[in-house]
């Protein structure tokens, strides 16, 4: 599931993910994201720290992993180019005060995000343990 | 209304005491009035004796208006005048002679001087020209203030301008990527061009915030010894990929360390310039020579291309902003004509220059030479900007 307020950001990752043959679902802000959580269940989670409003990010990563602390989230965020504030460092600080499990600064490559997200996937698929989904 | 004070410099370049003493009784309880700029000017007084003091007190604090003797010990006023005038300069210089002897303020005009004062002057003659000096000095503050803002305006509306359009061409770019892997054909080749165009627009885009931050002073300059050599290989690296297409060699000539105190980013900017021209304008299968050495207490670069070569015209634009050499030659190249001004500006803060040798059809030189930065005085930023303006036509 993408998470973004820029629609062109969220039109560019879902046709690149459907190509690479994930199913894809879209929100483009916080609202939206809670009804598509609530009636689908995606696997992973890529959002946008900053949209609209300054936290809406945070409090949104904060309640998935409330309601659901075993899906993963990226962050994808161009808060440091747009506000010199430095969160961009995907440290276990910064991934533990934003509550996501990998932290990825705008602009993002395709192939960088589509990495990161095989990688949680895969961490996902080995603590499931011996008959998991492979 | 009331009027702001202002203090006016005065230096008095004059070996016999008796006027020195005289100048400062009549000008210290002097007031002129500005009020259609709504200043109220005084005066500071300086004295020295000589032709030789006054260069060093003018390289200690300048004065706003210099009162000049043409008779000193050493140095004559006129010597003293053809050495520092420059057009650029705000300093109002008064021309002391003898009555007998107008023929000196004549010359002393044509070098420049502001206006002349005939030995010997009454009380009320001295009052007269410096009310004139006065109103000349409040006056041309303002219009170098205004000019700031004027300046200032600008750049904010380069900057905003050039944030705003990042985003969509971010955007554009994108879709680009992904029309560029899943087409063929013909259509692939259109969206080939439209991605270097638009390659194109960004980086006039980048150059433009470059240019507006250097110019401003907003661009916070970090000034720290460092290493050029491996800023030069790291230059070298960007341009290598199309170098390598067109089968261009470049070749590095670095004799080891070259340190200088310098903001990394700036050298960057220098070095990136350079070097992409050098590639940009070159022939295939040509070659690109750059040579960094530490000469003394300077840093030359110099970077050598087999190119198209400039003629003398075009050598005397080169560096001008949103310049760029139009010709059947250069109709594919992308550029902004921000490059080379950058480069330029950016020598000049060293105090440095960029400048060129040429042939055409043979190749060209660029040679940029940088002293030490220094850490810049709290108004530094603004110094900087203001010396820009200066010279807008460089």
């Amino acid at each position: 599931m993408l998470i973004d307020d820029d629609p062109d950001f969220l039109l560019q990752q879902k046709s690149q993910f459907e190509a690479a043959g994930y199913a894809v679902t879209t929100a483009d802000g916080s609202k939206l994201a809670r009804t598509v959580l609530n009636q689908t269940s995606p696997d992973l989670v890529v959002m946008d720290l900053m949209m609209g409003e300054m936290d809406a990010g945070i409090v949104l990563s904060r309640e998935i992993k409330q309601k659901n602390p075993g899906l993963p989230i990226i962050m994808v965020t161009g808060v440091t180019r747009e506000t010199g504030m430095s969160f961009d460092d995907n440290t276990a600080e910064s991934r533990r005060w934003l509550n996501v499990d990998e932290v990825i600064a705008k602009p993002v490559r395709f192939d960088q995000l589509k990495g990161a997200v095989e990688g949680l996937l895969a961490r996902q698929c080995g603590q499931a343990g011996p008959g998991g989904p492979v | 209304v009331s009027l702001t004070r202002e203090e006016l410099n005065v230096l008095v370049v004059d070996d016999e005491n008796v006027l020195c003493q005289g100048v400062r009784r009549v000008l210290e309880p002097l007031t002129v009035e500005v009020p259609e700029h709504g200043a109220q000017a005084v005066f500071r007084i300086r004295a020295v004796g000589s032709g030789e003091e006054c260069l060093r007190q003018l390289s200690v604090q300048a004065p706003d208006v210099l009162l000049l003797d043409h008779k000193l010990p050493g140095m004559t006023g006129l010597e003293l005048l053809n050495r520092i005038f420059s057009p650029q300069q705000s300093l109002l210089v008064v021309m002391i002679t003898a009555y007998a002897n107008l023929d000196t303020a004549v010359r002393a005009t044509k070098l420049g001087a502001y206006d002349f004062l005939a030995k010997p002057f009454t009380p009320d003659e001295l009052r007269g020209v410096m009310r004139k000096a006065a109103t000349h000095v409040v006056l041309s503050r303002r219009t170098r203030k205004l000019e700031a803002e004027k300046r200032q305006i600008r750049f904010e509306f380069l900057s905003v301008l050039a944030h705003e359009l990042k985003a969509p061409l971010n955007a554009v770019e994108g879709y680009m990527d992904i029309l560029h892997e899943r087409l063929g054909g013909e259509e692939l080749g259109m969206v080939e061009r439209s991605s270097a165009r638009l390659g194109g627009m960004k980086k006039l885009i980048y150059d433009l915030l470059d240019l507006t931050r250097i110019e401003s002073g907003a661009k916070r300059r970090e000034l720290k010894l460092i290493d050029l050599a491996p800023l030069l290989r790291g230059a070298v690296e960007v341009v290598a990929r199309d170098a390598q297409q067109r089968r261009i060699r470049v070749e590095l000539e670095v004799p080891g360390p070259v340190p200088l105190h310098a903001d990394a980013g700036e050298m960057e900017i220098i070095f990136n310039n350079l070097l992409s021209n050098a590639v940009k304008y070159n022939r295939d299968e040509g070659r690109v020579l750059a040579r960094l050495r530490r000469d003394g207490d300077r840093v030359s670069l110099e970077v050598e291309d087999t190119g198209i070569g400039l003629t003398a015209e075009e050598m005397g634009k080169l560096f001008r902003e949103f310049v760029r050499i139009r010709n059947d030659e250069t109709a594919n190249i992308l550029g902004s004509g921000l490059g080379l001004s950058t480069v330029k500006k950016l020598a000049r803060l060293y105090g440095g220059d960029a400048v060129v040798r040429s042939t055409a059809g043979v190749g060209s030189t660029f040679v940029v030479t940088l002293c030490d930065g220094v850490p810049e005085a709290p108004q530094g930023a603004g110094r900087a900007g203001g010396s820009y303006a200066a010279s807008p036509g460089d």
